[in-house]
């Protein structure tokens, strides 16, 4: 007999349950080598067993040593629900069960906030899929084929300058440019968002910037792509690629002694800059790369020693919008001879509207981009508190924006970015159009790339384990064996494949409002069945 | 879909010349109303051209605000039509009890005033009698401007015409230049301003088809300028963005095409002014028109423009002989009014193309 010590922890506590068959089992041992979190062993289960043998019933008690696989029950070491010991297992034995009756968020704090990856696991409302795009084109305006028909489908980024600004003087009955504006560069509408090499491991990283290479070269299609806080490798910078990617500076400045010593030898300017000052999962909180994850490599591009990496919660030595305006984006842009546009990224906040105002009427007119980044971006590491309790829904926050900017006439001059939750349950490109005819100039996703490459993670709690260096997918870790894990090819072709499905499928939606270009605040094409979301967003009720 | 058309004329012709070129046109359920735009004046009006005129549709009590008003602000009334209206029982209209069409003398001051600010003055007062009948529901003001005369009613514009005896041909209203609709409604809730042609300093306008980008053409342009208002009607947009690009920018004509069809990116990149069509495009994005429409245009200095959407899916067809340039939503109607032209030198204009015709009726066409 045993006693039950309640403060013991048991498996029935942890979040996912293993359910095991052992009847099916052939002890392989694969599924605890692919385990990455340690949360199943091997192990041996004594076995009563009582026989009966001979013509007259004479019980015999036996004891049966039976090898199984074994759940462990522990807060460190727990399961995560990933699911690769089920995807291992050649005979179907074993496979992660949701524990409804977990205790795991309420015990595991003796050690401090919870840490965690992924993104918000409270808000995971879906505000986009009660928005239909209700106004189709049919008789008096007939709706585009979207196969046969030709679509502009590109967004600026970059200052744009009023029409009256513009340096144009007539010579000769034609316009004549006369004069210097800021750098705008024409891009896809899916800007694919800052992930670092750090929080991803190089091997994912590869791969998303083989999928931007090969949409570009190949697709003709301009996506972008932000390196995130972490550097880029020397090569690269110094590669004529660098024109596909979106440099990022954010508060720890990670990487940028060696973006600085490759200015002189790069062969292209960058697609663009992007100043992070905050993000959506985390917002107020700077970067973090926990130790687990800085490997030698991180180190080297990094130039920092092996140590948890925390990027401070805001820029140093700036104390306001107009003091980072002068400071970080002139420098920003005096660095690439105001060739480069700067746009800058900011978690969405009930004070958007104010930091947008503000940029807008900037005099120095160099910021070339407001993107904004919702409660349900994710992240690599964060504090759960952090990502399910602080933040702001990017939806309305975009159309606050846009509308702010339509008040006083500015629309377009500052593109707007919606992020955070972007391609959540799949469709990217419905979510991208309906922001788009919200106001938005594009849209930017990560945990969509990722997803493709094969993270399993979501907003229902699955792994989340993207802080612990443990990925189970190879793409959010540094150690070589769960790195090999990750096809690099397979993982950007899976990405080009989505963005060309991505592309057909902003032509679906486009087609039928009979447009070509993008529908850039159409908001009479979108209509809701949510009352509040219809008054919030000033589209129609519909039911 | 409207029905839009418009004569150019060395010689000045009635307005029912206009109704012969839209009456062909007529099918299913066409025909709700009738508007006109009439410049470079003839008949009664030929004494005053260079006097701004009244085009207006009030009561008693609307004409007697506007009266007052004028008087408050120095302008001085020189000459005034009133059509007495052939009022016989059946006729499909919806009449105004007045129809007041006034010569002008500018006050004393705008002696020393720019012609700019003459067109502000004249603006102006336009919007300040606009708001002053609006706010009383007493009436209707269309243009004031010298030259101009716009005529406006719902009903079915054979009936129309009977009520203003603009089928007799009397030589009251004679112009070398009409712009002309009869107007498709399905829905019924019409208001007059929104019936084409609209009309701002100077500049005519109708337009047929549905504009998609109505939202942020309005959105843009009520931010623009004081005389972008109204927005009625989705078409107004195509007046603004002309006037915008041609009046307050003062680009070249050519340029209203890009700024309401851009070229797409891929030939922009490919033509030596790249820099500034993307210039032109990103400044202008709001002003983009994106559905099915056909556009005629008169400036100032009674040049006639027409152009299509980029993806010509609104047709419009220029005809001509040596006296007289039609151009019209469908040619059945061209071929009414000028059955005897060279029919092969007729213009389909294509969707990168604007056609302008100038006062010696010389036709020129611009590729975008």
């Amino acid at each position: 007999m045993e006693a039950v010590m309640t403060q013991d922890v048991g498996v029935n506590d942890l979040p996912w349950k293993i359910e095991y068959d052992e009847n099916r089992c052939t002890m392989c041992g694969s599924c605890v080598a692919s385990c990455s979190f340690k949360a199943i062993k091997a192990g041996v289960r004594r076995k009563s067993v009582t026989r009966a043998e001979g013509g007259q019933p004479k019980p015999i008690h036996e004891h049966e040593a039976i090898p199984v696989i074994k759940q462990v029950a522990s807060l460190t070491d727990f399961c995560r629900g990933c699911g690769m010991c089920e995807k291992v297992c050649p005979n179907n034995a074993i496979r992660p069960v949701r524990n409804p009756d977990t205790r795991k968020t309420l015990l595991s704090r003796d050690n401090g906030p919870i840490k965690r990856g992924g993104r918000t696991n409270l808000n995971a409302q879906r505000t986009l899929d009660s928005i239909v795009v209700g106004r189709i084109s049919q008789m008096t305006d007939p709706s585009l084929d979207s196969v046969r028909h030709t679509f502009d489908i590109r967004a600026p980024f970059g200052r744009v300058l009023s029409s009256k600004e513009l340096p144009f003087q007539v010579v000769d009955g034609k316009l004549v440019k006369k004069g210097h504006t800021p750098p705008v560069n024409w891009i896809y509408p899916l800007v694919f968002s800052d992930m670092s090499i750090g929080a991803l491991s190089t091997r994912a990283w590869e791969a998303v910037a083989l999928a931007v290479a090969y949409l570009n070269e190949k697709c003709g299609l301009p996506v972008r792509m932000s390196s995130g806080e972490g550097g880029m490798p020397a090569k690269l910078l110094q590669s004529d690629y660098l024109k596909y990617f979106i440099i990022q500076i954010a508060s720890g400045h990670f990487g940028w002694n060696r973006i600085i010593k490759a200015i002189p030898h790069m062969v292209t300017d960058p697609g663009g800059i992007l100043i992070k000052i905050g993000q959506g999962a985390k917002p107020g909180d700077g970067g973090l790369l926990p130790s687990a994850k800085v490997a030698e490599h991180i180190q080297a591009i990094r130039g920092v020693p092996k140590a948890t990496l925390s990027s401070p919660p805001n820029h140093q030595g700036l104390y306001s919008i107009e003091e980072s305006v002068q400071k970080m984006h002139l420098s920003m842009n005096a660095a690439f001879g105001f060739r480069v546009p700067v746009a800058i990224k900011c978690a969405a906040s009930s004070t958007s509207v104010s930091v947008y105002n503000n940029l807008l009427r900037d005099p120095y007119k160099i910021c070339g981009g407001f993107f904004i980044d919702g409660i349900q971006g994710g992240t690599g590491a964060a504090n759960e508190v952090s990502l399910d309790h602080t933040g702001h829904p990017v939806v309305s926050k975009i159309r606050d924006c846009y509308l702010a900017a339509v008040a006083q006439g500015l629309q377009g001059q500052i593109p707007l970015y919606g992020g955070g939750g972007i391609g959540m349950t799949g469709n990217a490109a419905a979510d991208a159009f309906k922001m788009m005819c919200l106001g938005a100039n594009g849209v930017f996703v990560g945990k969509v790339l990722i997803q493709l490459l094969g993270c399993v993670g979501n907003e229902q709690g699955r792994c989340n384990a993207c802080n612990t260096g443990k990925c189970p997918t190879g793409i959010c870790t540094q150690d070589p064996r769960l790195v090999k894990r990750l096809d690099i090819d397979r993982g950007a072709q899976k990405i080009v494949d989505y963005v060309l499905a991505f592309d057909a499928e902003l032509r679906k939606l486009m087609a039928p409002i009979g447009n070509s270009s993008l529908p850039i605040g159409r908001s009479d094409a979108l209509v809701s069945t949510d009352k509040a979301v219809a008054d919030k967003l000033g589209l129609q009720y519909v039911c | 879909m409207c029905r839009i058309g418009s004569i150019k004329s060395k010689v000045p012709i009635q307005p029912s010349m206009a109704l012969k070129l839209m009456l062909p046109q007529q099918e299913g359920h066409d025909n709700s109303g009738f508007a006109m735009v009439m410049q470079d004046l003839y008949g009664i009006f030929s004494g005053n051209k260079d006097k701004p005129l009244l085009s207006m549709a009030c009561t008693q009590k609307g004409a007697q605000i506007v009266e007052n008003y004028m008087d408050s602000h120095n302008f001085v009334q020189i000459a005034e039509w009133i059509p007495v209206p052939d009022k016989r029982p059946g006729l499909d209209i919806q009449a105004m009890p007045y129809y007041i069409f006034r010569n002008y003398d500018y006050p004393e001051d705008a002696a020393n005033m720019t012609d700019r600010e003459k067109e502000d003055l004249l603006l102006d007062t336009r919007l300040a009698l606009r708001k002053l009948l609006d706010e009383s529901g007493q009436g209707y003001v269309y243009s004031f401007w010298p030259d101009v005369l716009t005529l406006k009613e719902i009903g079915d514009p054979r009936d129309i015409a009977t009520y203003f005896h603009l089928w007799d041909d009397n030589g009251c209203l004679v112009a070398k230049s009409i712009v002309v609709q009869c107007r498709q409604n399905t829905n019924y809730a019409i208001v007059r301003y929104a019936a084409h042609p609209f009309f701002l300093q100077g500049y005519t306008l109708c337009a047929n088809g549905e504009n998609t980008f109505y939202t942020k053409n309005k959105e843009f342009q009520k931010s623009l300028h004081r005389g972008y208002i109204g927005f009625e009607s989705d078409s107004q947009c195509f007046l603004n963005t002309l006037h915008y690009v041609h009046h307050e920018l003062q680009w070249p004509l050519g340029y209203y095409k890009h700024v309401i069809t851009p070229l797409p990116f891929e030939e922009i990149d490919k033509r030596e002014d790249r820099e500034v069509l993307t210039g032109i495009r990103q400044s202008l994005a709001h002003l983009e028109i994106n559905g099915p429409n056909t556009v005629i245009g008169v400036l100032p200095d009674c040049r006639m423009v027409t152009c299509c959407d980029s993806k010509k899916l609104r047709p419009v067809v220029v005809g001509r002989d040596e006296n007289m340039v039609a151009i019209s939503s469908e040619v059945c109607g061209i071929n009414e009014i000028l059955p005897d032209r060279d029919m092969t030198q007729d213009i389909y204009p294509d969707e990168r193309e604007i056609v302008v015709i100038d006062n010696n009726l010389e036709v020129t066409r611009w590729k975008q």
